[in-house]
């Protein structure tokens, strides 16, 4: 059995764990507010987007623009992956690599070349680990509150790229943000643009019937060749404010496991002190008492 | 009197306008346009400039917007921005940095890459916007 002073020091080295890991949660928790409130924030402009982009696309004949027609032969393939910079927070990092690996197994084996994006630090080691191709990295955005301008500055260069025929496809791996409990990595293509789903929005029926008969200026073309670019740049946007969301979410509640398992054991090597405690006392006695008895004999 | 029309201008960071006004002026990529209650259904690209409008009480306010789209619709005008700022909120020191370090910019860097060029020239034109619109009168 352990000795008294090992419990104790054990129990204290636990505590102390504790400690750090109830601090991280409230900093989760705290950082998790600002990031959904951002996410929040984003989805009016988000939402109008794709309404307007929607109808317009129906609108327009659609074959002239280059964003949005599939190329026939896809040889190389771009991957922007979204993790996050820092690790505790669960599974979060590895379900979102999972994906990727997955999703990048299957396609070098149809001998696609990929080459990597990485918003976030643990991605990046993976795919340095993997000899993966790196493009570009960005570190310390994922988990801190940033602008639009760099999903903006990220999606110019990924439709430069594409146009230039640099890429056949582009891809972005994120994280969902469904619940608190539930954040569900996703794969969604980002060039070319998918066909738009319109009416998507409940709220938004009756538009369509509207832009029917817009006057647009300067034409319907060339405003839909505007937009599209900017598309890419909201979904990217959208992809990175759910990714830093869900990290916040995850860190939350892995912390918050963690200081559970914390209490548990401290609750554990309580017990086991107490017995050993009570065990020294139980000898002592038996000492004494021996002791006593054989005096009187 | 006439009816208001909704103003919306939302921005990806927040909802800058959200109010009834009388009437709005907006700066369209092929001219500036005024838009009542009852316009018929009109979109259009923006560019950076000033969007004017008159509140429900006949001021008139003014917002700067950059990169955007504006859709008017017969009750209602939804603006969608890279940026929109009420006159208010513009920073005039920072636009006024910012004018500076893109003109030194320009002057420097005109043999360099085409796309910093028009960046920059964006940049100018949209902090020489912003310090504009402070500079005019009430």
């Amino acid at each position: 059995m352990a000795s008294l002073k090992d419990v104790q020091n054990k129990i204290s080295a636990v505590k102390k764990t504790k400690q750090i890991t109830k601090a991280m949660n409230m900093v989760a928790t705290s950082r998790l507010r600002g990031a959904q409130e951002n996410m929040i924030n984003f989805r009016p402009y988000a939402g109008k987007f794709s309404e307007v982009l929607g109808s317009l696309a129906e609108k327009s004949g659609d074959e002239a623009i280059p964003l949005l027609v599939n190329r026939e032969e896809v040889r190389k393939i771009h991957v922007v992956l979204c993790t996050s910079d820092r690790g505790l927070c669960g599974g979060f990092n590895v379900n979102l690599i999972e994906k990727a690996q997955s999703f990048i197994k299957e396609k070098s084996e149809e001998n696609i070349e990929i080459s990597v994006t990485n918003f976030g630090k643990k991605g990046r080691d993976w795919c340095r680990t993997n000899k993966i191709t790196i493009e570009e990295e960005k570190l310390g955005i994922v988990g801190t509150t940033f602008g639009f301008n760099v999903a903006a500055a990220a999606g110019r260069k990924l439709v430069e790229k594409y146009l230039a025929e640099d890429y056949d496809e582009v891809y972005v791996i994120y994280a969902e943000f469904i619940s608190m409990g539930r954040q569900v990595p996703i794969l969604k293509q980002l060039l070319p643009i998918p066909p738009i789903e319109t009416g998507e929005d409940e709220e938004s029926e009756g538009s369509e019937e509207y832009l029917a008969e817009h006057i647009c200026e300067p034409s319907p073309e060339k405003l839909l060749g505007e937009m599209l670019p900017r598309n890419v740049h909201v979904q990217l946007h959208s992809a990175l404010l759910e990714t830093s969301t869900s990290e916040h979410a995850a860190r939350m509640a892995a912390m918050d496991n963690a200081t559970k398992a914390c209490n548990d054991m401290v609750d554990d090597l309580t017990l086991l002190y107490n017995k050993a405690r009570q065990a020294t006392i139980t000898a002592e006695l038996m000492d004494i008492v021996g002791g006593a008895e054989a005096l009187k004999g | 009197m006439a009816e208001n029309i909704i103003l919306e201008v939302v921005t990806p960071e927040k909802e800058v306008v959200n109010e009834p006004t009388q009437m709005v002026m907006a700066p369209g990529s092929m001219g500036e346009f005024g838009v009542l209650n009852g316009h018929t259904p009109f979109m259009t690209s923006l560019k950076t400039g000033t969007i004017r409008y008159k509140d429900e009480s006949g001021n008139e306010r003014y917002v700067f917007v950059s990169g955007g789209f504006a859709e008017a619709l017969p009750e209602k005008v939804t603006v969608l921005a890279e940026s929109a700022e009420r006159r208010s909120d513009i920073d005039i020191e920072r636009a006024q940095a910012a004018i500076e370090r893109s003109e030194k910019r320009l002057s420097d860097e005109r043999s360099k890459e085409k796309v910093d060029f028009i960046r920059a020239r964006a940049a100018l034109e949209r902090a020489k916007q912003r310090v504009v619109l402070v500079g005019t009168r009430v």
